[in-house]
């Protein structure tokens, strides 16, 4: 059996963490948590997680940075806001996540072709280049990207379903001022 | 503002929910507010934009939040994301922070600049206003009796920004639905997330927020479950037969935009209102509202 210590020393602990995180989400509330566990026990997709919405505020407050951003829980968030709503400190928990989900994603520190932040990002990136989203191309690239490319056979009958029913479009959608996108876009890196 | 609303497609009311524009565009012609598609609009980003950079996800919507003001016209957005994304990315702009600044200044020098008076609006919450509301219920021509539906709100038209109803039990979709003669039933999954995109990336996972959702409309006795949002149409309807298979329970149900519905009740013509894209099999439905009164 191997013996691993569970609890981490102050010096081990990320002291910027907290005021990192609240600056990303916009949200100053955090470190008025009381771990009520209203979060937890209203999110849909805590049975899922390795840690509760609950736990993950905790470790923010704490500086357990490795753990919130390795953590499972950031990317099963759906942001359905039912915690945020109901957080009787003001959290803004949902905004909290996201600003998680893009720390993660700025330090890479996430399972590679793991699906859910593979998706944000192709989907980030036809809406960048073209404006507009085609359905059938983020699911294609996600297929590349993310899984064996050969589970898209499995797609076949929903497919066909949508193909049937006028639902499925192979046209790459795209507006008309891609420039101006583009410039937006260019202004605002520059502009940071 | 002054000139009305104009309409805001987003992605998938133009890929697979076209039946969700198909029913609404006409709805609202035939209360007599047509509403016209914002020219050269672009994608919202939903949730995915905000998980990578939240200022260029704010910025892509600011753009077309301008776009409806140089018409000085507010939006009106049916899917239930494009409605959250572009509200929050409009109360983003408007706070005053550093980072609200700076993406308005980049808006202003991409030629599109943004002066905060456009509001975001949802259909359903136009169409419950007092006075619309009224002019629905006096044109309803084949009253929709008889019919239990599931009115199913899904999360992000209610929270965390809605002004218009309540983010835990909201009842406009339910009022709505009782106005054209439906029997809307107590459903306790109404606001209960459908997983979202995680129907596409965890399957199990989807599956069973969706089994969740559809066995307790069916509990309730439920002939149809009405949505306002494409993605929720999509998770619950073409996820279906795989939830069947899984759990080995008939949770087998047609999934509806609300919009089809009420075009139904206002006396325009199945065939102009998207029913034949349903996935779902509706003859029982039309068996028990006679047929929608037509042929």
């Amino acid at each position: 059996m191997e013996i691993r210590r569970r609890v981490k020393y102050e010096e081990e602990l990320d002291g910027q963490f907290l005021g990192t995180i609240k600056r990303m989400s916009g949200c100053d509330e955090i470190d008025r948590c009381i771990q009520c566990g209203t979060c937890s026990s209203s999110c849909p997709m805590s049975v899922y997680m390795d840690y509760p919405p609950r736990k993950i505020i905790a470790m923010i407050k704490n500086g357990f940075k490795d753990e919130a951003l390795r953590s499972f829980t950031i990317w099963l968030c759906p942001s359905c806001y039912t915690c945020q709503v109901r957080c009787p400190a003001q959290i803004k928990i949902t905004d909290v996540m996201y600003a998680l989900k893009r720390k993660a994603i700025e330090e890479r520190v996430y399972p590679p072709r793991f699906a859910i932040p593979v998706l944000d990002k192709e989907m980030s990136k036809i809406i960048c280049k073209n404006g507009r989203n085609s359905e059938l191309w983020l699911i294609l690239k996600l297929y590349l990207k993310s899984r064996n490319p050969l589970g898209l056979l499995k797609m076949a009958p929903l497919g066909l379903k949508l193909i049937k029913t006028g639902r499925m479009s192979l046209k790459k959608e795209s507006i008309k001022n891609k420039k101006q996108l583009w410039n937006l876009l260019k202004a605002l890196k520059e502009g940071a | 503002m002054k000139n009305g609303y104009v309409y805001y497609p987003g992605c998938s009311l133009k890929g697979n929910s076209k039946h969700y524009e198909e029913s609404i565009l006409p709805v609202f012609r035939e209360i007599k507010m047509p509403l016209q598609e914002l020219e050269d609009w672009n994608c919202c980003g939903a949730t995915a934009y905000f998980s990578v950079d939240d200022t260029m996800a704010a910025a892509i919507c600011g753009r077309n939040l301008a776009l409806a003001e140089k018409l000085e016209k507010d939006i009106v957005a049916p899917c239930a994301g494009c409605f959250l994304t572009l509200k929050k990315s409009n109360n983003f702009l408007a706070s005053g922070s550093e980072k609200a600044k700076k993406t308005l200044d980049a808006l202003e020098k991409a030629g599109c600049g943004y002066g905060g008076k456009v509001e975001v609006k949802h259909p359903l919450q136009v169409l419950v206003e007092e006075d619309i509301l009224e002019k629905i219920k006096a044109r309803v021509t084949r009253p929709l009796t008889g019919l239990r539906v599931a009115c199913y709100y899904g999360c992000q038209l209610v929270r965390p920004f809605t002004d218009f109803d309540d983010p835990d039990y909201p009842t406009s979709l339910d009022r709505l639905m009782a106005a054209v003669g439906a029997d809307p039933v107590d459903y306790s999954g109404k606001t209960r997330c459908c997983g979202g995109s995680l129907t596409g990336t965890i399957e199990e996972v989807g599956l069973r927020l969706n089994y969740i959702l559809l066995k307790e409309a069916k509990r309730k006795g439920a002939d149809v479950l009405v949505t306002i949002c494409p993605l929720c149409q999509f998770n619950l309807e073409v996820l279906q037969d795989k939830i069947v298979r899984k759990y080995k329970e008939n949770v087998t149900m047609p999934i509806l935009y609300f919009s089809q519905l009420l075009g139904l009740a206002l006396g325009l013509s199945k065939q102009d209102l998207g029913f034949s894209r349903s996935i779902i099999g509706l003859k029982p439905m039309w068996e028990k509202i006679g047929n929608g009164g037509q042929r």
